[in-house]
Order: structure tokens, then C-alpha cells, then sequence
């Protein structure tokens, strides 16, 4: 052995000559190595594999001239983008081949952005400057960022776009979501614009609890809030059976009467039985509340809890309290003050306490709570937070209780801990984090939520814009959103519409909610006798809608009070209600627009003007509305829709003055003369 | 030698050891075999590229008799960045298999199948279709919910009444490709943008071309053909196993 090695050596490094052949050789053969690697590279496989397939097909002219051999780059210094990405992905800007399913060639599906503006890291993360496929898309050692998998992309555009896009729906469903469920309750979310991103959910305060309800329901609810009701907001703290009933105690004995609130109903409810269905149905009730039917689903609006248990929770007395005037226990609650009459309250709340479920409470036996359970209870609050969603008494809402989450979306994958089973990817610890929180140490606080797989792509998504790009981007290219305006309607009729809670279903001024039609223009709208009237008894206007406005039982004097109030002030400036009569139109004219109405434009699609032959199931029936709209508003609205109401599906026809002024001559007419408005379907 | 065993074993627990990927679970033992595979439901579902469908997937497993058979085993695959949890399983009960589907990260039309093994070990395959959107046809189907959907689509849900069966002239929904497929880009443009006259069809469909604009309009077709039955030659290739975006 040793011998062989030696003559090996003479023959190699014998004399000066040999050595300095070899040691030359050797030299050249290493500085061989960089242009090998370099010609041995993966782009460059990549780019004959895209010459050869263009090759072959009709286009392969224009698509050879437009390929350049060579590492690409695209470098936008403000965005910090060093990207190389298209050294591999060739056909990027080649929108021929959209049909080509391998990859890297396939053609960027269409977005509103160009690729030469924003780069690819940006939206797709993974490293740009990188030249093989692992460095460019996967976490490697001296690489921090892998590729975003496709179902979070819609994250990346929320890095500049601070509103809701309709090319989004996870991200806007995502960010709906963090205000909704009340993690930003606990969680502080910085926006970059410098606000504070905040909750919209309702959490009830827990300062008179007594009142409302028992020591048992806030048990079984603590334990278990689905059990109670499946779409309950409340999450799940996995709490002990001597913790809840510790939390229970303390928070019944530490609530205070509320004043005025629990005075019983004299009146006997209603003799007929189904007095409380019916009253429940004309109410309204189910347009913002939910029940779970027979067949399991629940079917109702999600402004107000799910009433399927809700014998089970509340106290008659409360309830009777809660119907006759919800603003007297909650000043701020979105519920509307009906006015019931006492009799209405008596039939309206035995028909909600015979909505129980006896299961619910069979098995909670609590004994009186002593001194120390009363203060492991209070200790428990505190700990588990409960003051960071709910108004306690005697309990500050707590700072800073769980960590920010300003910047999740850019957290270090170093500083993360995994669950044995995960891959060790940023969005795969969000996702794992939302999904099972308590399993990634022992004492986590966090609770535990029922989120869809959906729901929890869309959160995680949400989370992952807020990241230091999000922070740190330029501002010329932030598109930020306009901020929810705190418009109040002045005086005395503003204190009705507050107590009627107008906001919770309608919109003016840019401030209350999305069920009902936007009110800010409506005093150039309809006619006064009728609005007056609609207070009164209102109908429904659009025969394929299921949730309506509620009757609120207003006096003559509180509706005239609302229609002076909404005729002077919501007025569109571009609209002069006096300028066209109600009246008074050639009969050429009235012709012409019934012509345009079932000819050229064909309303008769969407809306009904004759039940008799009309169909139409979209729009407002206009039978009447010559007697409810101002003829300068329908003339307005023929003219440019969006214009008065942006977003109405109503399309902009761009219709000639003359086409205008005729359907208005003829819609105007149409006043209803006392027939009756198209039954439902 | 010895030695070098020793090293290459070492070297095999480490790389093992350092391996981050979860193993997958061990695939289970038939303890039947069937003769068909049918689909039971989840196909032709829509989805955001990379996302999950709506409903989960469903297929039976039926004897030659047509008789579902539990305990058989069946496996899907699909075009690489598919995902099915799980991708294996037993036959329940009542004969079926259920399994939550991701469709992959680029926008088309994704084949999935879902194949058993017989008793003579042949190999059973059932396919199925299911349609990924990608942004612009996603933008396309946000306009079609919001302006189109009322009439074009039949079927109605309690919260949105369909008005389709109050048309004199029925309009044509958007997964009819016997007739969608027919028309070229430019006469949907034309008929969305300008309504039904100027294809000389129907007043009843409006003029669109004021109200939305004109990327709008492209987005709308788009997704047109994204969920066109049978599929539109426009909207791009079928990813399927051999044959997907790698």
C-alpha cells in the first residue's frame, strides 16, 4: 500500500516539469468549475426545454423573438425586488401561452398589475435573487422565505390595499373576521396607516348579568358556549368544572341590579296560541336573529344572537324588561325599541321562553358559591382575560394581553415552535395556531374557536398582509381606505332614530349597516304622504326579499317628527325635488314611456308596473310609485343610477333626455289606485 | 467494511432524522373488494385556486351486482399541488369513501381520480372534473353574483329568489356550453356591453357597457368560460396527472 502510494507520487511530482504539469492541470480544471456550473445551471435547462417546446408551435416566431437567453432581472430598488424569477419562467409575458400546462412556461394569469412594476416576490414571497428552483421557493438554510402557497396570494395584495377588493374575497372575508370574532379584543392589530384596527363584534356587559340570567346557564354556557347555540361568538376556553363554577360565582355575585329593567308585565299575554308566532313573524325578528329549524339549519340574520335556546338563558322578568325597551338595560345594543304594547311584550316573551332545551341545564347542580370560590373566581377572570371583550365591573379591560400582530405576516420561522406533525412554514403555524391554540404548549390562555377549514384559510390570510412590506412600503403606493364615518343624525328625531336603531340595518352618510337601502339621499326621493305612511305600516317594495323593515308602532307625531326631519335634511344636491310635477303629463308622452318601458329597455324584467302581465322579481314593484318617488328622483335615476345609489345593479343606460323624461311621465302615473301590491309568490 | 456499514447506516439515521417532511399514513387493508366506482357527489365544484372545495368529495364503491361494498380501498390522484385529505381510506358502511379536496395553485380545470383495485387486482378508475378560479375569473364570478346571477341561474336560494322563470325569453345559463361555447369572445363582449339587440336577441337582456367597465367585462367572460359544461377550448388546458402544472 505504502509502496504504491509513493511511486504515484514520483510519478506525479517526480521532477519540477511533472509538478508544475499537474499542479497546471489542476489550476485549469478548477477554474473550469465556475463556467461548468454555470453552463450546467438549472435556468439554462429551463430555457432550452422553453425553446424546444415553442419549437413546434404556430406562434414559434414571435415567441422566439421575443426570448432572451441569459439570467433575467427585474430591480425595482424601492421595493427592495431583486427578482431573477424569469430566468426559469419565460412565458410569463407571453399571453399565447395560456394554454400550456407545464410549468415554468405557462403565460402569468391576467391581474391588474404588470409584472415589470411589481416583481414577483412581492405577491408569490420565495427569493428572488436566487437562480435554482429549492433556493428560489423553498426555506433553506440561508433562506428565510418560501414561496406563498396559492390558497393565501390574496394576503400579498392586502399589503398595499388597506380596503376590501372585490378580486379578494378570502382576504376581505379574512379581515371581516378578525374584527367579527373579537381577536382584535385581545390581539392589538396596528394598521399601517397608524390606526388601530378595531372589533365589531358586541360582547354584552357582564356588570348586571344577575338580572339576565342564572348561575347555571353561565355555567353550561362557560363550559361549552356551541352546546347553547351553535353560532354562538363566544369561544371555548376548556375550562375545568371547579373553574367554571368558580367564574359563574364570582360573576353573579359581583354583579349589580340595573335600574329600571326587571319591572314585570302586568298584562296577560295574548289567548290565541299562535299570537307569539305571528308576532314574532310581522316583528321582523328573524331579519337580524337566527333559529335553528327542524331540519337542523339555521335560518335568520346574524346582526342579533341565535334565539334557539333562549328560554333556557333568560330571566322572565328580564325578557319582559328587554322587549318592552332594550335600550333601558343596553343604551348602546343594535335590537330596536319596538314600543310594544304590554300585551304584545306578554305574547312576544312566552313565545321565546318556550324556546328551551331541557337538556341544557339537566345536569348542572351548583352549590351556594363560598367566600374563596367567589375569589378563585375573580382570579380567573382576570388570568383567562374575560375583561378584554366584557365590561366587568371592578375589573380593568387588560393592555397588551396577548401578543401584537402587527407584523405576524414576516414573524421568523427561527422563532417559531412547531407541532410535531407541521410543516415548518409561517402559514402553516398561523393556520395550526388558530386551529388548535392550546396544543402548542402547556397554559396557553388562547381559547379555542369552531372555524371551517375556510374560515381559517381566510384569518390566516389576513394575517399574513400584516407583515413588514405591509409596514415599511412606500407611501405612494398604499391605497388606504376611507374610515368609517360616526355620523349622527341631529335633535329630536335623531334620538328617534337612535332608539329605533336605524344604523343597525341602514346606512347614511357613510355610518350604519349593509342590510336595508342606503338612506342619505331618501328626502329627495320619495313623496312625504308616503313615507309617513310607510312608518306607519310598512310594506315590502321588492316582492323577492325575505327580510323587511319592522313595524316600530311610532305615534302620528313621531312619524311626522322622522319624515320632516328626513325630507329636509337627506337631500342630494344635485336633485331639485320641486323641478318636475307629480302630475300633469302629456298623454303622448305617458304613451311614448310605456313604448320605452316594455320595448326598447324592457323593465318589465326586473320590475312590475301591471300584476297582471308583469313578471319581473328583481327591482321594486312600481305599481304605486308614482305615489312614493319624486318625479325629479326617477328622472335622475333613469339618467345615471350609480350616480345617487353607487352599486345599484340597475344598469346605467345612458339614456337620451327625451327616453328620461317620458319613462318618468309614465312611471309617475302609475299611483297604484288602491289595488293591491303583487302577492308573494 | 464493517466500518463503512456502520458509517452509511449512521449517515441514513441522520438524513432521516433531519427530514422535516411528516410521514404519510400507512396506506390500510381492504377487507373488500369492489367492481365499479361511481360518483356519489362532489364533482364539478368550484373553487379559488389553492383552496378548498366547497363540499368534500364522495364516491361509492359497488360490487358487480351494483350493491355498495364497505372496507374496499380507494385512492385518488390528481395533477401535483392537488391535495386530498386523506388521499386513501376504507369504505364506510354504507360503501363510500369521502375525502376534502384542494385544487392546485394554478387556475383551470383539475381531473381528479379516484381508483380501486378488483379482485383480479385490475385497476378501477372513475374521473371527475373540478374548476379552480384564479383572479380574474374570481373578479368575474364577484360581477356574476352580483348582476347576472338573478337570471342566468335557474336555481334559486331562499335569500336570492331567481327571476329566470319570469323571463318571456330565457336566458342562458353560464354553464351551458353547448351555446356559450359557440360564441366568440367579441359577441359576449358585444351582447354584455351592448345588450341583447345587438345580437339581435332579447331587449330583456340590458346594455351593460355604462356600468361596468371594460376589464369588468373581460373578468365576466372569463369566468364564463371557467365554468362552462362542457369546457370552453378558451379556457385553457385540463390539468390531469400526467399532464399537470409541475
Amino acid at each position: 500500500m505504502n509502496g504504491k502510494l509513493r511511486s504515484l507520487w514520483h510519478k506525479l511530482f517526480g521532477d519540477s516539469v511533472r509538478s508544475f504539469g499537474v499542479v497546471s492541470i489542476v489550476f485549469l480544471l478548477s477554474l473550469a468549475i465556475a463556467p461548468a456550473k454555470n453552463f450546467f445551471s438549472e435556468w439554462r435547462h429551463y430555457q432550452h426545454g422553453y425553446l424546444k417546446m415553442v419549437r413546434n408551435r404556430s406562434d414559434a416566431n414571435t415567441l422566439q423573438r421575443h426570448f432572451q437567453g441569459g439570467i433575467q432581472q427585474i430591480w425595482l430598488p424601492e421595493l427592495g425586488v431583486v427578482d431573477r424569477c424569469t430566468s426559469c419562467h419565460v412565458g410569463l409575458k407571453e399571453v399565447s401561452l395560456a394554454d400550456v400546462a407545464a410549468q415554468p412556461y405557462r403565460t402569468h394569469p391576467v391581474i391588474p398589475h404588470k409584472l415589470d412594476q411589481f416583481g414577483c416576490v412581492v405577491c408569490h414571497r420565495g427569493q428572488g435573487a436566487a437562480t435554482t428552483v429549492t433556493e428560489a421557493h423553498n426555506s433553506t438554510l440561508a433562506w428565510e422565505q418560501p414561496i406563498l402557497p396559492a390558497k393565501y396570494i390574496e394576503s400579498s395584495c392586502g399589503q398595499c390595499h388597506r380596503g376590501p377588493l372585490p378580486g379578494t374575497p378570502v382576504l376581505n372575508q379574512g379581515r371581516k373576521m378578525l374584527a367579527r370574532y373579537g381577536c382584535v379584543n385581545c390581539h392589538t392589530i396596528k394598521l399601517p396607516d397608524g390606526s388601530v384596527m378595531k372589533a365589531t363584534d358586541d360582547p354584552p356587559s357582564l356588570s348586571h348579568i344577575a338580572d339576565k340570567t342564572t348561575r347555571e346557564w353561565i355555567y353550561a354556557w362557560l363550559k361549552d358556549p356551541q352546546a347553547y347555540a351553535s353560532t354562538a361568538t363566544m369561544p371555548n376556553f376548556k375550562l375545568s368544572d371547579d373553574d367554571a363554577r368558580d367564574m359563574s360565582a364570582f360573576l353573579i355575585a359581583n354583579s349589580t341590579p340595573a335600574t329600571g329593567d326587571t319591572i314585570a308585565v302586568s298584562a296577560k299575554p295574548s289567548s290565541d296560541p299562535a299570537a307569539g308566532t305571528s308576532l314574532y313573524g310581522e316583528s321582523f325578528c328573524a331579519s337580524c336573529h337566527a333559529v335553528q329549524n327542524a331540519a337542523g339549519n339555521i335560518v335568520g340574520g346574524e346582526v342579533g344572537p341565535e334565539l334557539t335556546k333562549v328560554g333556557s338563558k333568560l330571566k322572565p322578568e328580564w325578557l319582559q324588561g328587554w322587549l318592552r325597551n332594550p335600550r333601558v338595560y343596553d343604551a348602546r345594543t343594535a335590537m330596536p325599541h319596538y314600543r310594544f304594547n304590554d300585551q304584545q311584550v306578554a305574547t312576544l316573551a312566552e313565545f321565546l321562553k318556550a324556546k328551551t332545551d331541557s337538556d341544557l341545564l339537566a345536569n348542572v347542580h351548583l352549590d351556594p358559591a363560598t367566600p374563596e370560590q367567589i375569589a378563585h373566581g375573580k382570579r380567573l377572570v382576570s388570568d383567562y382575560g374575560c375583561a378584554s371583550c366584557h365590561e366587568i365591573v371592578g375589573i380593568k379591560k387588560p393592555e397588551n394581553f396577548a401578543p401584537e400582530l402587527s407584523r405576524i405576516g414576516s414573524k421568523a420561522v427561527t422563532q417559531l415552535i412547531f407541532l410535531p406533525s407541521m410543516q415548518h412554514t409561517l402559514p402553516d403555524y398561523i393556520a395550526g395556531k388558530i386551529k388548535q391554540p392550546r396544543a402548542f404548549a402547556a397554559g396557553l390562555r388562547m381559547p379555542q374557536y369552531t372555524f371551517s377549514t375556510s374560515q381559517i384559510d381566510a384569518l390566516t390570510t389576513a394575517l399574513l398582509s400584516l407583515n413588514e412590506r405591509s409596514t415599511t412600503l412606500p407611501p405612494s403606493l398604499a391605497v388606504p381606505v376611507a374610515p368609517e364615518s360616526n355620523y349622527q343624525p341631529a335633535g329630536k328625531a335623531g334620538k328617534l332614530m337612535t332608539d329605533m336603531a336605524c344604523f343597525s340595518c341602514h346606512r347614511i352618510n357613510g355610518h350604519g349597516g349593509e342590510m336595508a337601502p342606503d338612506l342619505t339621499w331618501e328626502g329627495s326621493s320619495v313623496q312625504r304622504d308616503w313615507l309617513v305612511q310607510f312608518f306607519k305600516n310598512p310594506g315590502t317594495l321588492r316582492p323577492a326579499l325575505i327580510r323587511r323593515m319592522p313595524r316600530f308602532n311610532v305615534t302620528d307625531g313621531e312619524a311626522d317628527e322622522l319624515a320632516d326631519y328626513i325630507m329636509t335634511v337627506y337631500q342630494n344636491p344635485a336633485i331639485d325635488r320641486d323641478s318636475m310635477p307629480l302630475s300633469g303629463y302629456p298623454q303622448g308622452q305617458i304613451e311614448l314611456g310605456k313604448q320605452l318601458f316594455y320595448g326598447k329597455h324592457s323593465c318589465q324584467g326586473c320590475h312590475i308596473v301591471d300584476v297582471k302581465q308583469d313578471k319581473g322579481y328583481i327591482g321594486p314593484t312600481l305599481t304605486q310609485v308614482g305615489s312614493r318617488l319624486t318625479a325629479a328622483w326617477i328622472y335622475q335615476w333613469m339618467k345615471n343610477p350609480q350616480s345617487l345609489r353607487p352599486g345599484t345593479i340597475e344598469p346605467n343606460r345612458a339614456m337620451s333626455d327625451e327616453d328620461a323624461r317620458a319613462l318618468t311621465a309614465f312611471l309617475i302615473t302609475q299611483k297604484g289606485g288602491g289595488k293591491q301590491e303583487v302577492a308573494k309568490k | 467494511m464493517k466500518r463503512y456499514a456502520v458509517l452509511i447506516v449512521g449517515v441514513a439515521m441522520l438524513a432521516t432524522s433531519c427530514s422535516r417532511k411528516s410521514e404519510s399514513a400507512p396506506v390500510p387493508k381492504p377487507t373488500a373488494f369492489g367492481a365499479a366506482i361511481v360518483e356519489s357527489s362532489g364533482g364539478k365544484q368550484i373553487a379559488q385556486t389553492g383552496s378548498l372545495l366547497p363540499q368534500p368529495v364522495v364516491v361509492q364503491v359497488n360490487d358487480d351486482q351494483g350493491t355498495a361494498v364497505p372496507g374496499a380501498l380507494v385512492a385518488f390522484s390528481a395533477a401535483s399541488g392537488v391535495t386530498f385529505d386523506p388521499a386513501n381510506g376504507l369504505t364506510d358502511s354504507s360503501g363510500q369513501m369521502t375525502t376534502n379536496v384542494s385544487l392546485g395553485g394554478v387556475a383551470g380545470r383539475y381531473q381528479l381520480t379516484a381508483f380501486i383495485f378488483d379482485k383480479s387486482h385490475k385497476r378501477v378508475e372513475l374521473k371527475l372534473e373540478e374548476i379552480a378560479l384564479g383572479y380574474q375569473q374570481t373578479l368575474g364570478r364577484g360581477l356574476n353574483d352580483q348582476y347576472c346571477e338573478r337570471c342566468h341561474n335557474p336555481e334559486s336560494t331562499p335569500e336570492r329568489v331567481s327571476n329566470y322563470d319570469n323571463l318571456e325569453v330565457k336566458p342562458h345559463p353560464f354553464s351551458e356550453g353547448e351555446t356559450l361555447n359557440k360564441m366568440s369572445d367579441a359577441d359576449l363582449t358585444a351582447i354584455i356591453t351592448n345588450g341583447g339587440p345587438a345580437l339581435q336577441k332579447s331587449a330583456l337582456m340590458p346594455a351593460w357597457g355604462n356600468t361596468l367597465s371594460k376589464s369588468d367585462v373581460q373578468a365576466l367572460i372569463a369566468y364564463i368560460r371557467a365554468v362552462s359544461d362542457p369546457p370552453s377550448q378558451n379556457a385553457g388546458p385540463i390539468y390531469t396527472q400526467s399532464s399537470g402544472p409541475r
